[in-house]
């Protein structure tokens, strides 16, 4: 290579810090930086009317798991929050199959429509993924609530003569989870089977293989990458879910979103809502990890 | 002939369930809007073809506030995300891989991939100290917070319309002695333009949507539609939100529609 080709690179690669740099300043300030004093929150001990106060404190990463008593300072399992912690991985984990057994039908059914049907059913799913979350939410609080449509169809067809509790329930924000997110699973789902070879179904049909074996030994092995995409997308924000809970989950249904917000308002201790974040943080950041390292698998593998 | 043949790609259950899906998406948001129009309070009772929900939340000052709010917010994150992120697309194009280029991804995605709770308790801590040290309460960090989240949506498509362009056009301008800033503003630019527009729109809808971080951030009377809907829902249900719910989706359908159209590939 010749010094000037040298030259040239290394000007281009200024450039392009240089050109960056606007954007990595206001993400720093804005985004990134503030994380780190999060982390720093979470080893110091909680101020007396919130925020902080200085010293180094493990108290908050070990009031994640466990409480002390008033009196004699020992420490038993904190119930309360194993059972949100629970409820946050349940709720998560049932979201994320649910949407998958209904998001692959509708990803194969689009995938196999005619080019130009296929923009628009995409289309279709698109809208509502786009939609106010806030707004859609809502949408089902309005079904499901008390003097909602369900209950009030049902007492007019005289299926119930009481109205039932549906909202306010883990039933609720679960239906209300997979609602909002159902679109995060269906659009990677269907990016890998667009690129499906529909021949291989043939060659398994032409083998004697049943429409479950086709499905099962054909089809999801070679779209795995869709499948994990498209879990880790609905999981991830489940996990974190703010909106959903506290509309459909009422004060007593939270999950760690609401219970990470609690400590900044009513329950005062900052330290604590610091550490669950990063808690919080670190489980997001491994399941995008697993994510990252299937995604170069199948790069490398061609495809 | 009326057989159907033989359809390869069938397989059983998987359109009925399709079907399903697509209904059970659509329908709680056209209830919605139906009961937007109502003339009753509530969803328990169709009452009649009214307009008067609109009316009231047009007449509504707290609404009229926050509307305001929020449209100055979303387009102040628009403008200035999508100039931070056309500035980053430029860098991070059709230049030979640079050191540091994955971490420069990573801090641009990184709003996508942080829990939106976990951002907003961060925003929150830090904008308290700044408040705290400068006395300062007024939109500006709604508007820095937003900015920041609103970059990888704009960067996105502006991204994918540069890496899709066709370099020999700039080496031809340059060629014809155009400067590097005559080759941009007179080639790269108008070009890029459409891909602009896309991300900016991206980013405006971003923005107009958010709650969680608003929630966090912002100062007593900083309400926007958002923040104002969802404590509106907490309280007392009436159409009123339904009614303005229609309208934020009136428009993001209508944005999005004009994203699809200049995204376009054409065949």
């Amino acid at each position: 290579m010749s010094p000037a080709e040298q030259a040239e690179i290394t000007r281009s690669a200024r450039n392009g810090w240089l050109l960056s740099a606007p954007a990595l300043v206001v993400l720093t300030l804005a985004a990134i930086g503030p994380l780190a004093i999060v982390v720093a929150y979470s080893f110091m001990p909680a101020g007396e009317y919130g925020n902080v106060a200085w010293g180094f404190s493990l108290e908050a990463w070990q009031g994640i798991l466990f409480t002390k008593d008033i009196f004699d300072g020992s420490l038993a399992w904190a119930d309360a929050n194993l059972t949100i912690f629970w409820r946050s991985v349940k709720l998560s984990v049932l979201t994320t199959v649910f949407a998958f057994i209904v998001g692959f039908p509708t990803a194969w059914f689009i995938a196999t429509r005619p080019p130009k049907a296929r923009a628009m059913w995409l289309f279709l799913i698109t809208i509502p993924f786009w939609t106010n979350l806030l707004i859609r939410t809502f949408a089902i609080t309005e079904i499901i609530r008390k003097e909602g449509l369900l209950n009030t169809i049902l007492l007019k067809l005289h299926i119930i003569s009481q109205p039932f509790e549906m909202i306010y329930t883990d039933m609720a924000v679960f239906i209300g989870m997979t609602y909002v997110y159902l679109p995060l699973m269906v659009l990677p789902l269907f990016a890998s089977l667009d690129r499906f070879d529909m021949r291989l179904l043939e060659a398994a049909y032409d083998l004697y293989a049943n429409p479950w074996q086709v499905l099962r030994r054909v089809i999801m092995p070679i779209v795995k990458p869709g499948i994990i995409a498209g879990s880790i997308l609905v999981f991830v924000p489940s996990l974190g879910a703010y909106v959903t809970p506290r509309l459909l989950g009422g004060g007593k249904n939270m999950m760690i979103g609401n219970f990470i917000e609690l400590q900044f308002g009513q329950g005062r201790n900052w330290p604590l809502g610091a550490s669950l974040s990063v808690m919080l943080l670190i489980i997001v950041t491994g399941a995008l990890l697993v994510y990252v390292r299937y995604a170069n698998r199948e790069t490398r593998n061609g495809h | 002939m009326a057989t159907k043949g033989f359809v390869i790609s069938r397989l059983p259950g998987f359109n009925p369930i399709a079907g399903l899906v697509f209904a059970g998406l659509y329908l709680p948001i056209i209830i919605l809007v139906i009961y937007s129009f109502n003339a009753g309070r509530s969803v328990a009772s169709w009452e009649g073809f009214s307009l008067q929900w609109y009316t009231v939340a047009w007449e509504n000052d707290a609404v009229k506030a926050a509307t305001v709010r929020s449209l100055y917010l979303a387009a102040s994150a628009a403008v200035i995300s999508t100039f931070l992120a056309t500035l980053a697309a430029l860098g991070t194009t059709r230049r030979k891989a640079f050191g540091g280029q994955t971490f420069i991804y990573v801090m641009i995605n990184q709003p996508l991939m942080v829990p939106e709770v976990v951002s907003a308790v961060a925003l929150l801590i830090f904008f308290a100290m700044i408040k705290q040290a400068t006395g300062y309460a007024g939109m500006g960090y709604l508007i820095a917070a937003h900015s920041a989240f609103c970059i990888p949506f704009a960067y996105l498509p502006i991204r994918a319309r540069l890496e899709g362009m066709d370099m020999t056009l700039e080496t031809a301008a340059s060629d014809l002695y155009a400067s590097t800033w005559q080759a941009f503003r007179f080639v790269t630019l108008p070009l890029l333009l459409p891909g602009i527009f896309a991300g900016m729109m991206l980013a405006f809808v971003t923005s107009l949507d958010d709650v969680v971080i608003t929630v966090f951030v912002k100062s007593a009377g900083q309400d926007t539609l958002p923040t104002y809907m969802l404590g509106q829902i907490r309280r007392q249900v009436t159409a009123e939100i339904n009614a303005i719910s229609t309208v934020l989706l009136a428009l993001t359908v209508l944005l999005l529609t004009l994203f699809v159209l200049l995204t376009r590939k054409k065949d």
